[in-house]
């Protein structure tokens, strides 16, 4: 018996995208310059993954997602998606995925989004009743059930970024997409959201390529992290493993009832001290739980946050740090 | 390649009605506000037909311009206006392509199933431009009074407003495609082709042979009207060119098209998005 060759549902191999750009120097001059940004790039993702895509800005993000999507043709490189050759594939393509950019929207701005849903059903032809249950389903989990008859234009950041995944799920895509969802976004509208994408690949098993330059979003998300850096991974793994690796730190932000020394507590070290507030490191890969008891337990706390380590900081030990041995 | 692939999977009646029923959608949408989309129509319409007064106006000093009468005339601007109307209408949103890729539009019409072109075509999609088309229509049916109908020159009528609207659809859509290699390139686009226009809606007789060739052999409106009203009116070719000429309308409508769709899809695969 033969068992069936595993394909991975994306598979990026060698990946490349340069720009040409034109630059104005002097007066009447040009000259042009070629951009990275992306190269050298491979990694694969099988169906059901839920994988967060890192990297600071211009690191390479939106250009990956854009050949992933069929939007940029690839400079050199193979790239499957689905089966599918993105670019020369792409109407076929977009039917079985859905794209969400974050600050741009795919509803038309001065219709309501009721209106918006229809036009997509026509485009993609979904089935009436299809359609209707989708639109039910989707618009209750993510309370719009009062905006539908809101012009797009009307909408506040937050519920157009709602909107805007409705519109992407509509069809049933296999994997979604989704360029920056949180960026711009208050708390309470990326608490609800990433909730919401937990429960999309939990019910229906959607694949998901999600880019952030938040770490927040990995930590709530994904079993998975690429970090992108100037245009080439530089890590795929867990985020345990990314912070293990890195070395990178976590901070826990105390206000303290009065001011105070700075704190001495096992597992954690004081950074700064400004009047009441202290700012501790622990290492990232640590639980916050025994620090917080051994800090509650000595001090008047009045307040508590933890601040997870900005992308920058982590890429920045990567560099600074040797591998560790495998195992 | 991309187009290629979507030609296959929806056939040419299904993108004909796929364009409808988003077209559709739009009109619906703007008849939400019918007092202003019903002054704008108007609007349209009166400011169109000004063209059509100018030259009313001029033949009350003359009695001929360049060697026709005022209905011969009148039948040329008609004929011209009504493709040009017809084919602002079915382009929608083409001209402003460049807009739609500094805005990230674009990108987002990628990642929806149907052709690019279509997509553009149909978004937005207004029905304003019936201001032209009926201040075209009602030149074009008194000058029409005086042509002496054949059922031959009846067919060549018809086949000269599809043709027409076609020539000009493929004009706009290839120098539309301009707005993919350089931004704001519009102004440019526009003056080739609504300068073009312009032009159509006068004799060729009244310009040098050198713009009867160019608008017969490089940019080809001279198919939009003039030929085949040559036909209508049952002239013989005031510069000598052969008669078969007055029947190639189809001709340059499918060549003009071809150019337009070949153009179009040479700017798709070189489309580079927009950096955020
Ligand atoms: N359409 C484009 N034209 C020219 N340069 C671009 C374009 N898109 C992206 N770039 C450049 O490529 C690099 C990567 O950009 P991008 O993929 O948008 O990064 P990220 O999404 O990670 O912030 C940047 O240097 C950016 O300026
Ligand atoms: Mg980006």
């Amino acid at each position: 018996m033969t068992r069936p060759v595993h394909h991975p549902l994306i598979d990026v191999r060698d990946l490349a995208r340069t720009f040409v750009r034109r630059r104005r120097i002097g007066r009447l001059r040009r000259t042009t310059d070629t951009v990275k940004a992306v190269h050298d790039l491979s990694f694969t993702i099988d169906a059901g993954e839920m994988v967060g895509y890192i990297g600071p800005n211009g690191a390479g993000k939106s250009t990956t997602i854009k050949m992933l999507t069929g939007i940029l043709v690839p400079t050199s490189g193979a790239l499957t998606v689905a089966g599918l050759e993105p670019q020369r594939d792409r109407v076929e393509l977009a039917r079985r995925i859905g794209v969400v950019f974050g600050q741009r929207t795919t509803l038309w701005w001065d219709l309501p989004l009721r209106d918006s849903f229809d036009l997509l059903q026509k485009i993609y032809r979904t089935g009436p009743a299809r359609h209707r249950e989708n639109l039910g389903r989707f618009v209750e989990l993510l309370d719009l059930q009062d905006l539908l008859d809101t012009p797009v234009r009307q909408l506040s950041l937050g519920q157009r970024m709602r909107g805007d995944i409705v519109a992407a799920l509509l069809h049933d895509p296999e994997i979604l997409f989704l360029d920056e969802p949180t960026i711009g976004l208050d708390v309470i509208s990326k608490g609800r959201l990433r909730e919401f994408l937990r429960a999309l690949n939990a019910e229906r098993a959607t694949t998901l390529v999600l880019t952030t330059h938040d770490l927040q979003d990995i930590e709530a998300l994904c079993d998975r992290v690429i970090v992108i850096d100037h245009g080439t991974a530089v890590y795929d793994g867990s985020l345990t493993g990314l912070h293990q690796r890195g070395g990178s730190t976590r901070t826990l932000v105390v206000d303290l009832v009065d001011e105070a020394p700075p704190i001495d507590v096992p597992g954690a070290t004081t950074r700064r001290v400004e009047g009441p507030r202290q700012w501790l490191a622990f290492p990232a890969d640590a639980s916050a739980a025994p620090v917080v008891a051994a800090v509650a337990a000595a001090y008047d706390v009045a307040d508590l946050s933890i601040q997870e380590p900005a992308i920058e900081d982590v890429i920045r030990e990567l560099y600074s740090t040797p591998p560790a041995p495998p195992g | 390649m991309a187009e290629i692939q979507a030609e296959d999977s929806l056939s040419a009646r299904g993108h004909v009605g796929m364009y409808a029923a988003i077209a559709g959608l739009w009109v619906r949408a703007a008849w939400v506000y019918r007092t202003s989309f019903v002054t704008l129509v108007v609007a349209n319409g009166l400011i169109t037909g000004l063209d059509a007064v100018a030259i009313w106006i001029m033949f009350s000093q003359l009695d001929l311009l360049g060697g026709f009468a005022l209905h011969e005339v009148a039948l040329l601007y008609g004929a011209s206006s009504l493709g040009l109307g017809i084919a602002d209408t079915l382009i929608g949103s083409v001209e402003r392509i460049g807009e739609y890729i500094r805005t990230g539009r674009l990108d987002q019409m990628l990642t929806k199933p149907l052709p690019l072109l279509l997509q553009v075509c149909a978004d937005q999609f207004t029905l304003r431009r019936l201001g032209r088309i009926t201040q075209a229509a009602v030149v074009f049916a008194w000058a029409a009074a005086y042509v002496d109908w054949t059922p031959a020159r009846v067919g060549v009528a018809v086949v000269m407003v599809v043709s027409g609207g076609a020539i000009f659809f493929g004009l706009f859509v290839t120098f539309s495609c301009i707005q993919f290699l350089t931004k704001d390139a519009t102004e440019f686009a526009n003056a080739f082709t609504y300068g073009g226009a312009t032009l159509t809606q006068y004799p060729l007789t009244i310009f040098p042979r050198e713009v009867m060739r160019s608008l017969t052999f490089v940019v080809p409106v001279a198919f939009v009207n003039w030929y085949p009203c040559l036909y209508l009116l049952g002239r013989d070719d005031p510069f000598g060119l052969p008669g078969w000429l007055q029947l190639c309308s189809p001709v340059a409508a499918v060549a003009m098209v071809g150019v337009a769709l070949l153009t179009w899809r040479a700017g798709v695969r070189r489309y580079t998005s927009t950096g955020s």
